[in-house]
């Protein structure tokens, strides 16, 4: 864990180097966004700096932002954990044993076909204006996505890992350590990625039409009083927050989790 | 051998049956210590089922299989390495399991490694980044690192070029002369079988059973190209050797071709064979 954490602090300097191509590619929407806002005219589409301006605004002054941000994060990462540790855990139960994967599996289809609409209006009439929508809009929405990705790790583990655990008889936390997690994990991981993304978009989803306060909210509010700025703003801030959860954070660990994945990328790292 | 060494590998009345299906009847054998036993067939001769059985990954349902050895290892048919574990962990998994502190397991490791051929660069690796050959080397050097006293090979280099099959073969030998290490190998490549084996026994038929037993007394590190070119010819020019392997009809059959050969006759799976040149002697 010191190692990951080591390799993730040294690895960040030439992690956001080599992001140059990216900003740049973005900076050309940016541009794009410019010249659109230029054509139409602010009621339409208000242009780069002036959202840039309210953003900040939102930030510093009266501080909107942070307060909406922190709870609209609460619900996501709540709704997320829930999702992470449920779905890991019965998704992985379920692949060990050929009867209960071959039943789930048909579910975890009809889950994952029911768009999050659909469970939201259950939601609000289940659980009203408070965090309970929200989060268990994030929870069913996530939920199908990394019970999918534990099933089918866990179905995938291939006899010969069992051989050759038998043959080198390896104790059962070794089994687990060594063998299964790895494995398992190689699969959960991407899961729990896109089930991050997924989790931040459905929030502000489910907090615009149900809730009170919140990004989702603030966003309601912003299209009632017509301030196209301050949607913009919102929506950057969204956009941003996810960006820098999945380049900053995620992206990372995931490389050093899976140096063996790919080799010719250890290579890179080790010249 | 009949009079018993302090360590062996015995076999006998052995039968097993997937489902309905039995696919080996009668199979007798016995490894003693620092000896090669090679079992050749035709894929699905039951050669692999009878080496799973005796690493024990497999439940012997009929007949006995008494492992006499204090440490089996295996080489799988692919290397098998752990992809999330650099070379060296690999080399080591083992011993961990052994419970041998960190330091001490990746010096041995780093060692077999060594002797195998394999630099620290590579050892540093993971799997991905190394070639077929280096991870043939890693599996051996993960399997010799225990030192064990048997090591079953379920045709691990089938799939290496003849001149890396040719290196893995020569670190076998290296290690079998360093000391008594017993190998009981399957493999449809009769050659290798003839390369490395003290016996070679041919499986064959439904159920599979052994046909035809080989010994060579010329030990292995002795043997010429030539030598091993002759002897598989002349294994092959035998007729139950070659209706196992399905082969068209046999040549005419040379005078001397069964001096060091002798028939099994194929309902039973023992027999005693003919003392060849050096006096080494064996029942199977």
């Amino acid at each position: 864990m010191a190692s990951l954490l080591r390799a993730w602090l040294v690895g960040i300097p030439r992690y956001l180097w080599s992001g140059w191509g990216a900003i740049a590619s973005l900076l050309l929407m940016v541009a794009l966004w410019e010249a659109l806002a230029a054509h139409y005219g602010p009621l339409v589409l208000p242009d780069p700096l002036a959202t840039a301006h309210t953003l900040e605004q939102l930030g510093t002054r009266g501080g909107a932002l942070w307060p909406a941000l922190a709870v609209t994060s609460r619900r996501a990462f709540v709704g997320l954990a829930l999702a992470v540790l449920a779905g890991s855990v019965l998704g992985v139960a379920a692949g060990v044993s050929m009867t209960a994967s071959m039943m789930s599996r048909p579910w975890v289809t009809v889950l994952l076909g029911t768009p999050p609409i659909a469970w939201l209006v259950l939601a609000m009439l289940w659980f009203g204006t408070g965090d309970g929508t929200p989060v268990f809009t994030v929870f069913i929405a996530c939920f199908p996505v990394v019970f999918a990705g534990g099933l089918q790790g866990a179905r995938t583990l291939e006899q010969h890992w069992r051989d050759l655990a038998r043959v080198f008889a390896l104790p059962w936390h070794m089994r687990g350590a060594d063998i299964y997690l790895p494995h398992v994990l190689s699969y959960l991981f991407p899961v729990w990625i896109v089930a991050l993304g997924s989790a931040w978009k459905v929030v502000v989803m489910a907090e615009l039409l149900s809730s009170d306060d919140g990004v989702g909210a603030a966003l309601a509010a912003s299209r009632a009083q017509l301030d196209m700025a301050a949607a913009l703003a919102w929506i950057g801030a969204v956009v941003l927050v996810l960006l820098a959860l999945e380049y900053l954070l995620l992206e990372p660990v995931k490389r050093e989790l899976e140096r063996w994945r790919d080799a010719q990328g250890a290579r890179a790292e080790a010249a | 051998m009949t009079t018993a060494a302090a360590a062996a590998l015995r076999v006998s009345q052995l039968e097993h049956a997937y489902g309905p299906r039995t696919v080996l009847e009668g199979v007798e054998l016995q490894l003693s210590a620092g000896r090669t036993l090679a079992l050749v067939g035709p894929s699905g001769s039951g050669k692999s089922t009878l080496l799973h059985l005796c690493a024990g990954l497999l439940t012997v349902r009929r007949g006995r299989i008494d492992n006499g050895f204090a440490r089996t290892a295996m080489l799988f048919q692919q290397p098998h390495l752990l992809p999330w574990k650099t070379a060296l962990a690999n080399v080591a998994l083992g011993l961990k399991a052994r419970a041998m502190p960190r330091a001490q397991r990746e010096s041995a490791a780093r060692t077999m490694g060594h002797a195998m051929g394999l630099d620290d660069v590579a050892l540093a690796q993971f799997p991905a980044q190394l070639s077929g050959g280096m991870q043939s080397r890693v599996a051996l050097a993960r399997a010799l690192v225990l030192e064990p006293d048997l090591l079953l090979l379920d045709e691990p280099f089938s799939a290496l070029d003849i001149g890396l099959k040719g290196q893995m073969h020569r670190l076998l030998l290296a290690e079998q002369a360093r000391r008594p290490l017993a190998v009981l190998m399957i493999t449809h490549d009769v050659m290798e079988a003839v390369t490395l084996a003290d016996s070679v026994l041919v499986m064959a038929g439904t159920p599979a059973g052994v046909r035809w037993r080989l010994d060579l007394s010329l030990p292995a590190a002795e043997r010429s190209d030539e030598w091993i070119y002759r002897q598989t010819a002349r294994l092959l020019a035998q007729p139950v050797v070659r209706a196992a392997f399905d082969l068209p009809a046999p040549p005419a059959a040379r005078a001397d071709a069964t001096r060091a050969l002798a028939p099994l006759p194929p309902d039973a799976g023992q027999t005693v064979v003919p003392e060849p040149a050096d006096g080494a002697r064996e029942r199977c």
